[in-house]
C-alpha cells in the first residue's frame, strides 16, 4: 500500500504540454476517482503512476520516496486497462501469472497466487480459456486478476467500466468497490462518467485541460462545486443555470427578478433540477416536455430565461404538455458564481421570486 | 363493367410484372457472364499463356531429344533415366540448393528481417524509417548494379572494398579471393541483404499492428526488452513469420540471376542451385530436352514445399478465419 504525491508534476509531449502543474495527495488505502472529460490529462497521469509516462518536471513520490525514474516494471503496481489488454494469445491462466514470471516466484507459490486471484474475482473455471473466448465482462475480471496477482501497493483503472453493458457496469461497480474494502489497496480510477466516480471513490479530482479544479468527496462536488465547470460536470441530468446580473439585492435574468444575499455584479445561478419544485409562487414558465424516468419525471419548463430543467420524484406524471407553473426552491440550495471568474461565491444565495 | 376493367388491369400488371422479371433474369445473366469476362478475362488468359501453356510446353519437350540442333527426332523418357540415373551431379546441386535456400532464409530473409523490423520500430519513428530506407535500396536498385558493387567489394585485388578493409584496418598481408575461397557464403549473403527488406517491412507493418496498450500492461507487468519481445512481440508475428517463410521458399528456389551474375554458378558447379543448373543445362549446354525434365522437377518441388509450408504452419485457418480483433 502506498500513499500517492504529485509535487509540481508536469507532463509535456513534444510541444504539448498535457499537465501543466499538478499537486495532489492520494492517502494510504484511498479509492481516489481521477474524473473530467476526455483529453483532460486524467489517463495521463494514470500512466505517470504506472510508469508509462515519465514526468517532465516535479516529483512523483510513492510513500514519500521519488520513483520519477523508476520504470513501471519497478513500481509493483497493477492496471486494468479500459480495453482490459489480456495477452490474446495466452490463456486465463497464464495471462494471470504472467506478472508473477518476472519476480521469481516459485511455481507452486505463483500457481496458488494465480487461482486466489482468479477466485476473488470469480473467473477460476475460465482459467483454460483464451482471451477472444471470453465476454467483455469475463476478460474485465481477468484484467482485475492479473493487476492484483502481484499485491501492488497501488491499483490503477483505465475507464475499466466503459466497456461493459449498462447492467455488468452496474454490478462490476459495487465489485471493484467491494474489492477495494477487501483488499485495502490504494487505488485510482480514471473516468469520464461522474457516476462511476461519485459511487465508488472516497475521494474525487476533477480534471480540466490538464489542471485540477476541484479534490473532495463526492457531496462536496455535488453540494459545494467550487467552479461553473465542476457544477456543470457532475449531476444527472445537468444543472440549470442561469447568468444575470445583481444590483441592490436584487439578481436580473432575462426580466425575471430574484432577491439575492451576498453577490453583486455579472452573477451566474447554478439550480440542480432535483431541488426545483413545482408550487404556488415562484417563476412562470410553461411545460415544454415530459420525461417519465421510472422513479422520477423530468420536466422541461420554458420560461423568460429559457429552458429550465425540473426533476420530481416518484413515477407519478401530475402535470401535461402546456400547462402553466410556478417553480420554486429553496435558497440554501441555489449556488451562486461569478461569471467572469466562474468562481463559487461562498454564503451567496437566490430566493424564490415572490 | 368497373369490376372486368378492374379484372383485365390487374392481369395485364401481373403479365408486365412476369415480363419485367424475366427480362430482369435475362439482363443480370448476361450481365455476370459480362462481368466474368471483364474482371476475370485478363487474368485467366494471362495465366494460361504465361503459366499453363509453358508447363504443357516443358512436360511435352522433356519427352523429346530437343538438344542444340532444336531438332526433335524421338519421342523419349531418356531424359528422365538421365535424372535419376546417370546425372551425378543432381544430388550435389540438390544439397547445395538446401543449403542456400535455408541459409538465406534463416539467416537473413527471416531471422535478420525479424531483427531489422523490431529493432527498427523501438527507436524513434524518424531513425527507424531511414534505417529500413538503407535496407530497401538493394532491393530497389537494378541487379546488375548491385552484383557490380558486390564483385568490387570482393575483388581478389588490393582494390576489393573488403580487402582495402582487411589489409589497411587489420594488416592483412595479402587479399583474399572470396569468390573462389567462400562462394558460398557470399551468394547466401548478397541475396540475404536483399531478401531481408522483405520481412523487413512485412513483420514492421505486424508490429505497427499490436496493440500499444500490450506493451503498455507487459511493462506495468514486469517484463523486460527480451521479455517482451518474446512473450508479446514475436507472438503477434506467427502468421507473418509463416507468410514470408513459405513466399521466400518459393522466390529463393526459383531465382538465380544474382547467382549468375555474382559467380555465373561456379567455381566449376560450387555455386549452382537447382534453377541455375536448369538454366545451364538447357542454355549452356545446349540439352533442351533435359533442361525442360530438370524443370519439371523444379515445379514438382515448389508445389511440395508449398503443400509443407501450408500444412506446417497451419495457414489454412489464418486464411478461414477473420483476424479482426476488436480491441
Amino acid at each position: 500500500m502506498a500513499k500517492i504525491e504529485f509535487r509540481h508534476v508536469s507532463k509535456r509531449f513534444g510541444a504539448v504540454e498535457v499537465i501543466p502543474d499538478m499537486d495532489l495527495v492520494i492517502e494510504d488505502g484511498e479509492f481516489a476517482a481521477l474524473l473530467g472529460p476526455s483529453g483532460c490529462g486524467k489517463s495521463t497521469s494514470l500512466f505517470m503512476l504506472a510508469g508509462i509516462y515519465l514526468p517532465s518536471g516535479g516529483e512523483l513520490l510513492f510513500d514519500g520516496h521519488l520513483v520519477n525514474e523508476v520504470e513501471a516494471r519497478d513500481r509493483n503496481v497493477g492496471i486494468v486497462f479500459q480495453s482490459y489488454a489480456l495477452y490474446p494469445h495466452m490463456s486465463v491462466r497464464d495471462n494471470i501469472l504472467f506478472p508473477l514470471r518476472f519476480k521469481k516466484t516459485p511455481r507452486d507459490e505463483a500457481l496458488a497466487r494465480v487461482k486466489a486471484a482468479a477466485d476473488l474475482v470469480r473467473v477460476t473455471e475460465l482459467l483454460d480459456r483464451r482471451p477472444s473466448e471470453l465476454s467483455g465482462g469475463q476478460q474485465q475480471r481477468v484484467a482485475l486478476a492479473r493487476a492484483l496477482v502481484k499485491k501492488p501497493q497501488l491499483l490503477l483503472l483505465d475507464e475499466p467500466l466503459s466497456n461493459l453493458d449498462a447492467s455488468l457496469r452496474l454490478s462490476m461497480r459495487t465489485e471493484i468497490k467491494s474489492l477495494h474494502e477487501q483488499l485495502g489497496v490504494t487505488t485510482v480510477l480514471v473516468t469520464h462518467d461522474q457516476i462511476e466516480a461519485t459511487t465508488m471513490a472516497d475521494r474525487i479530482i476533477c480534471m480540466r485541460a490538464g489542471r485540477i479544479e476541484q479534490v473532495g468527496t463526492p457531496d462536496d462536488l455535488y453540494l459545494r462545486p467550487s467552479s461553473l465547470f465542476v457544477a456543470g460536470f457532475i449531476g444527472s441530468p445537468p444543472i440549470n443555470l442561469v447568468a444575470g446580473k445583481a444590483e441592490g439585492g436584487t439578481f436580473t435574468a432575462d426580466g425575471t427578478r430574484f432577491p439575492v444575499v451576498g453577490a453583486s455584479g455579472e452573477i451566474t445561478v447554478g439550480l440542480r433540477p432535483e431541488h426545483l419544485r413545482f408550487g404556488e409562487a415562484g417563476f412562470a414558465g410553461r411545460i415544454t416536455q415530459i420525461e417519465p424516468m421510472g422513479r422520477e419525471i423530468l420536466y422541461v419548463v420554458e420560461t423568460g430565461m429559457g429552458a429550465v430543467r425540473v426533476l420530481e420524484q416518484g413515477s407519478f406524471v401530475g402535470h401535461t404538455i402546456g400547462e402553466q407553473v410556478k417553480v420554486a426552491f429553496r435558497p440554501e440550495n441555489s449556488l451562486v458564481f461569478e461569471t467572469k471568474r466562474q468562481k463559487l461565491i461562498v454564503g451567496a444565495h437566490v430566493r424564490t421570486p415572490a | 363493367m368497373v369490376a372486368s376493367l378492374r379484372g383485365v388491369s390487374q392481369t395485364m400488371a401481373t403479365i408486365a410484372d412476369e415480363l419485367i422479371e424475366r427480362r430482369g433474369h435475362a439482363a443480370s445473366a448476361t450481365r455476370r457472364r459480362t462481368n466474368f469476362v471483364i474482371f476475370l478475362g485478363p487474368a485467366i488468359v494471362l495465366t494460361v499463356l504465361f503459366f499453363i501453356v509453358p508447363v504443357i510446353i516443358d512436360i511435352a519437350v522433356s519427352f523429346t531429344d530437343l538438344g542444340r540442333s532444336l531438332r526433335i527426332t524421338a519421342f523419349t523418357t531418356e531424359q528422365y533415366e538421365k535424372v535419376f540415373r546417370t546425372d551425378r551431379r543432381l544430388t550435389q546441386v540438390i544439397g547445395l540448393t538446401f543449403v542456400y535456400v535455408f541459409g538465406t532464409l534463416a539467416i537473413f530473409n527471416v531471422t535478420f528481417g525479424l531483427i531489422l523490423a523490431i529493432t527498427t520500430t523501438a527507436i524513434r519513428n524518424v531513425s527507424g524509417s531511414f534505417f529500413r530506407g538503407v535496407w530497401l535500396l538493394p532491393r530497389m536498385s537494378p541487379s546488375v548494379l548491385y552484383i557490380l558493387l558486390w564483385l568490387w567489394a570482393v575483388s581478389p585485388t588490393e582494390a576489393g572494398l573488403v580487402n582495402q578493409v582487411l589489409m589497411q584496418a587489420f594488416g592483412l598481408d595479402a587479399p583474399l579471393d572470396l569468390l573462389t575461397s567462400a562462394p558460398i557464403a557470399l551468394i547466401i549473403i548478397s541475396n540475404g541483404f536483399i531478401g531481408a527488406s522483405m520481412g523487413m517491412i512485412i513483420f514492421t507493418a505486424a508490429i505497427r499492428g499490436i496493440p500499444e496498450h500490450l506493451f503498455h500492461a507487459a511493462a506495468v507487468d514486469g517484463a523486460g526488452t527480451f521479455a517482451t519481445i518474446r512473450f508479446i512481440t514475436l507472438p503477434a508475428l506467427r502468421w507473418p513469420i509463416s507468410f514470408v517463410t513459405i513466399y521466400q521458399t518459393l522466390s529463393l528456389l526459383v531465382s538465380f540471376e544474382y547467382i549468375l551474375l555474382l559467380t555465373k554458378g561456379g567455381p566449376f558447379y560450387d555455386t549452382t542451385v537447382y534453377a541455375l543448373y536448369v538454366y545451364r543445362r538447357a542454355f549452356e549446354s545446349g540439352q533442351y530436352a533435359y533442361g525442360a525434365a530438370l524443370a519439371l522437377f523444379l515445379i514438382v518441388i515448389g508445389m511440395v514445399v508449398a503443400l509443407i509450408g501450408w500444412r506446417f504452419f497451419d495457414m489454412e485457418r489464418l486464411l478461414q478465419r477473420p483476424r479482426i480483433e476488436v480491441h
